[in-house]
């Protein structure tokens, strides 16, 4: 039997967000550790990406669209925010599929969408791309700054530093990747995985079926979330996905490179491709000084061990992208403790 | 990492639907889900159905609680 | 508490949304200003003025879209006034009417505004008794921006301040972030359809019946931008008092909630027009939140402990700090 504390890794950031909107961590009992881990779309994404994207924004002609998760996300120098504050025409949507729209009705500019999201999302920007094929447009490009889950947890429960024995796994990736992905995971390293939900009640669940496992020596995929994961995921979905894009490695931002983990434009859809049409060279950047925003996705430490958390480091100035993302885990300490 | 909300089907056209996500409605696209009718209760995400929902069993979040304290 | 501004900065927009990045901005302006009544940076002076008590105000109304599902930026500008007066335990009587109007601006459109404002000073028993008007070159001004000052007279025996007081509770009139949300939604074209209108109206004659139905009033603010975290975050920091508040009595449409829900929208950042908070006596409480009718509701109480802090009781019963408003809310989806 594993010895306390229990270290559960909630590897979504809107389970960090969610558990700390509620105040599930002060309710739980002594001998387990949430941490928080890089399931954060906007944590993830790597500075060079971000620069890009902002240089592409600031270029005449050019409108740039994006979740409004990605505004003020800085890359080496501004974020999206400070590009639109300088005049770059960049808007915000709810959906590509809007982003699309707006390439129909500016047909003497070209629309750019920042493509950021895990495989949830990725699916619905194939859509658009399929759709935007049919209709003829040439004025709509994607940046393709997508990732998978399932590569990162390998990376993640294969790593020395990181002490995690259970992983509370996405509910809405898992809708679309379905459990059956995360066998890998389990088997391999000996950890269980329970797919949670997002109300208060599927958290503790979670939490619970992945101390009865821990405490038990399995280590199976389960799914809490039953309502809404099925054990095949959404077929539909991924067959479409992987008809746009193709797997590729991926720069994750405090993690490094890793292998498959990112999707990119097949041939036939390169004519979409964002960085083909506008090849800007962005020079590697490195993490601001002191910035620990990597081993906080990793979980090796916590955003209270960050020496310039909330000293230098806040919502409204974020070094790191922990900070800035509504649902990184710097920005759920600083406002909900 | 993703924000997916509950929502009834209300009418479907081709692949749209209008969905109601209990007072606010919207037209979002069932690109990614296939086989959905009118009244069925599915997941958005970014204007997409990306899954269907069955009924949540009600659940006392107190007594999970203790469940969990329990199985510590 | 005294912080130092960046002089090489730029001004943002987050300058203007309500929260701390503001606050650091007025009191910039508070420091080279400073005098005793502005100091208590209340919605509204007092002034006495040969032993009248005088209750002053300004705003300014710069909303996008100008017509809005209930309401539009006239009738904003007459409510938001009066109800600023208002929360100062005054009675409004006048106000002042002062537009900058962009050029190539449609006469039609501005006919509607004014015929609102008529409407809304109507209702609200204040005289329009001066005003400006001011037009500017095409790119100088967004479409119309609208400056209202007003004044009534306090003839309350308390004083209804910027701070609560040990004992306090606080009762809200009605549903939160219905305003913003309808905003939101028409300026963004986000192209949800719902029934979601913003709550604008004018307050005073509900908070003349607060005012008769207690002596012990300590603070009336009506959380606008920023929303009603923002409010009473302001009002712990002024008072040097901790507040507790409860998730589950905070009352909101469920299509509000719901859309704030889809949107990653936490309803207690954004902004209300119609709606206020009052900080009274517990003893008074009962008589008060009646005075107010069914739609109040006692959301929580001043505490001694946490001072300057604002902490949220949730719905299962863990409890969180709860912070001003640092940078505006975004529609996203993760």
């Amino acid at each position: 039997m594993p010895c306390k504390p229990l270290y559960i890794m909630e590897v979504c950031g809107t389970h960090t967000m969610a558990i700390a909107r509620s105040g599930i961590k002060r309710l739980l009992p002594k001998g387990i550790e949430l941490i928080s881990g890089p399931g954060c779309p906007v944590c993830v994404t790597d500075q060079g990406d971000i620069d890009r994207a902002v240089k592409i924004a600031s270029m005449k002609d050019v409108i740039m669209t994006t979740f409004g998760d990605m505004m003020r996300v800085p890359g080496t120098k501004s974020s999206f925010m400070d590009a639109k504050t300088n005049g770059s025409d960049i808007r915000v949507v709810y959906s590509c599929l809007d982003a699309l729209n707006i390439a129909k009705e500016n047909p003497k500019k070209k629309i750019v969408f920042m493509g950021v999201g895990f495989e949830t999302t990725s699916p619905t920007i194939a859509v658009t791309i399929l759709q935007a094929n049919k209709d003829g447009i040439k004025n709509f490009f994607v940046l393709s700054n997508f990732k998978l889950i399932p590569p990162a947890l390998i990376a993640l429960a294969g790593s020395k530093e990181i002490k995690i024995n259970g992983f509370m796994c996405p509910g809405h990736v898992s809708v679309i990747i379905g459990s059956d992905a995360y066998k890998d995971v389990s088997k391999r390293f000996k950890r269980p995985c329970v797919i949670t939900g997002f109300d208060d009640d599927d958290i503790i669940g979670g939490i619970k079926r992945l101390i009865e496992q821990i405490k038990s020596n399995t280590y199976k995929v389960e799914i809490e979330y039953k309502r809404a994961v099925k054990k095949s995921g959404n077929a539909k979905a991924r067959r479409i996905l992987y008809s746009v894009f193709q797997i590729r490695d991926s720069q994750w931002r405090g993690l490094g490179n890793i292998k498959k983990s990112g999707l990119k434009f097949k041939k036939q859809y390169k004519c979409f491709d964002a960085e083909e049409e506008f090849k800007v060279k962005i020079p590697k950047t490195k993490p601001p000084k002191g910035c620990i925003c990597g081993k906080v996705l990793q979980g090796i430490k916590k955003p209270s061990d960050c020496r310039l958390f909330k000293k230098v480091c806040t919502p409204r100035k974020p070094i790191g992208p922990c900070m800035v993302s509504s649902e990184g885990a710097c920005a759920a300490y600083y406002r909900y403790g | 990492m993703c924000l997916a909300q509950p929502a009834k089907v209300k009418k479907i056209k081709g692949n749209k639907a209008i969905v109601d996500f209990g007072g606010v409605s919207r037209d979002i696209s069932l690109g990614i889900l296939s086989n959905v009718g009118v009244g069925d209760y599915v997941l958005i995400h970014a204007g997409f159905a990306i899954g269907r929902l069955s009924k949540k069993e009600a659940k006392d979040t107190l007594g999970a609680l203790k469940e969990l304290k329990d199985a510590l | 508490m005294r912080r130092i501004i960046d002089m090489d900065k730029k001004i943002t927009l987050a300058h203007g949304n309500g929260g701390s990045l503001m606050h650091e901005l007025i009191e910039v302006l508070r420091l080279s200003l400073s005098n005793n009544i502005l100091n208590e940076l209340a919605d509204a002076a007092e002034l006495h003025i040969r032993k009248n008590r005088i209750a002053f105000s300004t705003d300014s109304y710069v909303i996008k879209p100008l017509f809005f599902p209930g309401g539009d930026i006239g009738k904003l500008s007459v409510c938001g006034t009066v109800n600023d007066v208002s929360m100062k335990g005054a009675v409004p009587l006048f106000i002042s009417l002062s537009f900058i109007i962009e050029e190539g601006f449609e006469m039609v459109n501005l006919e509607k505004i004014v015929q609102s404002i008529k409407k809304a000073a109507n209702k609200a028993k204040v005289q329009v008794v001066t005003g400006d008007i001011k037009v500017v070159e095409k790119g100088a001004a967004d479409k119309i921006f609208i400056n209202t000052a007003g004044i009534g007279v306090i003839d309350y025996p308390g004083r209804v301040g910027a701070k609560a007081k040990p004992n306090d509770v606080i009762i809200i009139n009605g549903t939160i972030a219905d305003h913003g949300i309808a905003i939101l939604n028409a300026r963004e074209n986000l192209k949800f359809k719902s029934s979601i209108k913003s709550d604008c109206c004018n307050l005073n004659f509900v908070i003349k019946k607060c005012l008769r139905a207690s002596k012990n009033i300590h603070v009336m603010r009506d959380p606008t931008r920023g929303g009603l975290a923002t409010a009473l975050n302001e009002i712990a920091s002024a008072s040097n008092l901790g507040i507790e508040i409860y998730e589950k009595d905070i009352p909101i449409k469920p299509a509000v909630r719901n859309l704030c829900d889809v949107l990653g929208f936490d309803p207690l950042y954004v902004a209300n027009e119609g709606k206020f908070i009052c900080f009274v006596n517990k003893k008074d409480a009962k008589k008060v939140k009646k005075a107010i009718g069914p739609s109040a509701q006692i959301i929580g109480k001043v505490i001694s402990a946490h001072k300057k802090e604002v902490y949220l009781k949730t719905k299962i019963a863990s409890s969180r700090i709860l912070t001003m408003l640092e940078t505006d809310q975004l529609p996203r989806i993760c």
